[in-house]
């Protein structure tokens, strides 16, 4: 019996930043110090904390560390676990209170966030199939197979509200029912875990943090619907979540949750993993069932939908990971109670995955309805180096937007579409004054460009015109005329295009049209990008007052532009000059300045 | 693994072991004197004792923990147990043996085992 567990993040951040190395120290440490038979250390999934990893917890104090390397672990050990003395020093700052040590629940990073999905990532084994039961797991596929019928599954996640959380918010129990209502027969479960919007993460979190939550709710989908199989879909570049799910479904099938008559039941169930080679197109759920199949990934035209013709032409249900790992909680806790979070249409919580100009970068879940200036200011922690906020991208490639004047807006599936935007899968990406917007919506054209593929004209050709009219008015050659056919391709796209990537490629540029076409017209008419990333359109030069004729940028100019003699000012050829930045981060006097 | 019954035990096993995980609801706590002279008079398997029985009972409001000399250094091992809104108890010369009655007395029933207390052994010198 261990009186005190080490919990070591194992998520893929703070796995990159070496949480490894630190469990193996703390191992080492442990043995050292006699202490190996009473304190045991536990790789988890993700705190949410990304920004502050490698993250290691405590218990049974609960004391939170943050950026611990291996160096930090023989005091922890010697300090905290053999005298039981905190290591103050190495605590999250927002924990240290004068004489005590504040709970997690009470800083700002965790107060506003509410874990459904991820309740038990950072907080069980994932590896250990008996730590997911000690939280209450397989409780509810048990009661499922014990106590309710498969209408009364499906009526109660009807009434939960849940909504798919993969992006296009389609009701989970109108779904299931659909599926449900098909004759019998072979019918199948899917899980989309196919995450590919840039910067998006909350998927790969459940899945590291909590595999079994998805193998449990799968379950209980194969039940509500008739079916004995199902496929998990996932990115091969996931290497950390798909060996934690091979784990999870190993040990399931160990314990007879998953297999042959489950609970002595008549109800059979099992799951198997299929790796996605990482076109974004297989999230898009026809194209995902086609490279399930075997076939390249291209989406087919809907009618017929999955529920009544998906993989292998049966009924499927095709559903995103985050959906699922809501459906065991709202089983055992009831609809009433996720129907009370949330707002009138949105439901329950959301988990988004902040990046981009934010000091908290990581992962939250909030209530819906909560505004984004709630996430960005408070959770968030504000913008760094005091910039302003600008915007911030929600939906990935497929979204758009939302200027500061929104910032108050509650976030939910209807008011993110009224406002030009989507809920998409999560990704949500701040942005400060520095950032130029035609320059972002470039940045997703190119993705959706090189993602395309190319089954349909709309996208194949559209996308890869929108681009070349983005790129000429980056380098200042766009005019007045390209605005409006640009705006006017959008909407063709948007009508035509086969699939829902390309019917919402569009969205970045339409979004930034809408609140900063200032900006456009600031690249078109004055030729100028006022964010200063455009490199065509901005010139760097020396100010002949405050050089001091040092030498040192033109000793650092890779180009050779900078000429002048020792201790004049210097002058750059505007020709020779590829407007690299160097000269800039190597005058001491900041005399070099980009306008 | 055949039945609902079975998971419901092997939930209620693996909850012991992990019920030191709980946040802020830890409202007892024990403490062990783990200083060199508490380790030397026998502390470890005191301390070790503790988090057995506490698991053994489910007891997920009660944590175990450790601490430094505090000074009566004849007295060790020595364990202090804080219920809120009591005053602190503090056994002295604590041996495994005398683990189970202190649990089941003290923390489940509330009543201090006076006999273990440095009150006591006080008076007996």
């Amino acid at each position: 019996m261990y009186r005190s567990h080490v919990l070591v993040c194992g998520g893929t951040g703070c796995t990159s930043s070496g949480s490894a190395r630190i469990i193996s120290a703390f191992e080492k440490e442990l043995e050292s110090a006699g202490l190996a038979e009473e304190v045991k250390v536990i790789r988890t999934g993700c705190f949410g904390l990304c920004a502050l990893g490698p993250i290691v917890v405590v218990y049974p104090e609960g004391a939170f560390y943050s950026m611990v390397k291996p160096e930090d672990v023989p005091e922890i050990v010697e300090e905290h676990l053999l005298k039981g003395r905190i290591v103050k020093r190495l605590l999250y700052s927002e924990t240290v209170a004068e004489n005590s040590i504040k709970s997690l629940g009470e800083t700002q990073f965790y107060k506003k966030q509410l874990r459904v999905a991820l309740r038990n990532c950072g907080v069980i084994n994932p590896e250990d199939i008996n730590e997911y039961i000690a939280y209450d797991g397989y409780m509810a596929l048990g009661k499922v197979l014990t106590e309710m019928t498969p209408e009364d599954v499906i009526k109660c996640i009807t009434d939960s509200g849940l909504r798919g959380r993969g992006g296009g918010g389609f009701p989970t129990g109108r779904k299931w029912a659909f599926a449900a209502a098909q004759p019998k027969g072979v019918k199948y479960v899917c899980c989309n875990a196919d995450e590919g919007d840039p910067g998006a993460f909350m998927d790969r979190s459940v899945l590291e943090g909590d595999p079994h939550v998805v193998l449990e709710a799968m379950a209980i989908a194969g039940y509500a619907i008739g079916a004995q199989q199902g496929y998990i879909y996932v990115r091969a570049e996931y290497p950390i979540a798909v060996k934690r799910l091979e784990i999870a479904i190993r040990q399931a099938r160990e314990l007879g949750l998953l297999g042959q008559n489950i609970f002595g039941t008549d109800f059979s169930f099992d799951v198997d993993i299929r790796l996605g080679a990482g076109a974004f197109v297989c999230g898009e759920e026809t194209a995902l069932m086609t490279s399930i199949e075997g076939h390249r990934g291209e989406p087919r035209p809907r009618p017929p939908f999955p529920a009544v013709k998906g993989l292998f032409g049966k009924p499927t249900v095709l559903n995103n990971v985050e959906t699922y790992a809501n459906i065991p909680r709202i089983i055992l806790k009831g609809a009433d109670w996720f129907a009370s979070m949330g707002t009138e249409k949105s439901k329950g919580t959301k988990v988004f995955a902040l990046g981009g100009k934010i000091h908290n970068t990581g992962l939250v879940e909030v209530p819906m309805g909560t505004t984004l200036r709630e996430i960005v200011e408070e959770i968030g922690g504000g913008i760094p180096g005091g910039k302003k906020f600008k915007a911030a991208q929600t939906g990935g490639p497929s979204g758009g937007c939302i200027p500061a004047e929104h910032l108050d807006v509650p976030i939910d599936y209807d008011n993110l579409i009224a406002i030009g935007s989507m809920m998409g899968s999560g990704g949500l990406i701040v942005m400060d004054e520095d950032t130029c917007m035609v320059d972002i919506a470039k940045f997703f054209l190119e993705f959706t460009v090189d993602e395309s593929c190319g089954k349909c004209t709309p996208c194949r050709v559209g996308t890869k015109r929108l681009y070349e009219m983005l790129d000429k008015i980056t380098k200042g050659k766009g005019t007045l005329e390209d605005l409006d056919r640009m705006e006017a391709l959008c909407y063709y796209i948007k009508e035509n295009a086969l699939c829902g990537l390309g019917q919402t490629a569009p969205n970045p540029v339409l979004s930034t049209l809408r609140y900063f076409r200032e900006e456009y017209l600031a690249h078109i008419v004055d030729k100028r990008c006022p964010a200063g990333v455009c490199k065509a359109l901005l010139t760097i030069q020396i100010l002949p007052d405050k050089c001091k004729g040092c030498t040192l940028c033109a000793r650092n100019c890779p180009t050779g532009a900078i000429t002048g003699e020792l201790k004049k000012p210097h002058v750059i050829d505007p020709d020779k000059c590829v407007k690299c930045g160097v000269c800039m981060e190597k005058c001491r006097f900041g005399a070099i300045v980009k306008k | 693994m055949k039945s609902l019954a079975e998971l419901q035990k092997l939930r209620e096993e693996m909850q012991g072991k992990i019920g030191i995980r709980h946040d802020g609801d830890t409202s007892i706590r024990v403490v062990v004197g783990m200083a060199t002279c508490g380790i030397a008079a026998g502390a470890r398997p005191v301390l070790q004792a503790f988090t057995e029985e506490v698991a053994k009972r489910g007891l997920n409001h009660v944590a175990v923990g450790q601490t430094g000399c505090i000074g009566i250094c004849q007295y060790e091992p020595v364990v202090e147990i804080y219920v809120p809104g009591q005053e602190k108890v503090t056994y002295v010369k604590v041996t495994p043996d005398m683990v189970p009655k202190i649990v089941a007395q003290h923390i489940v029933n509330g009543q201090p085992v006076n006999e273990y207390t440095i009150g006591a052994a006080g008076a007996v010198n």
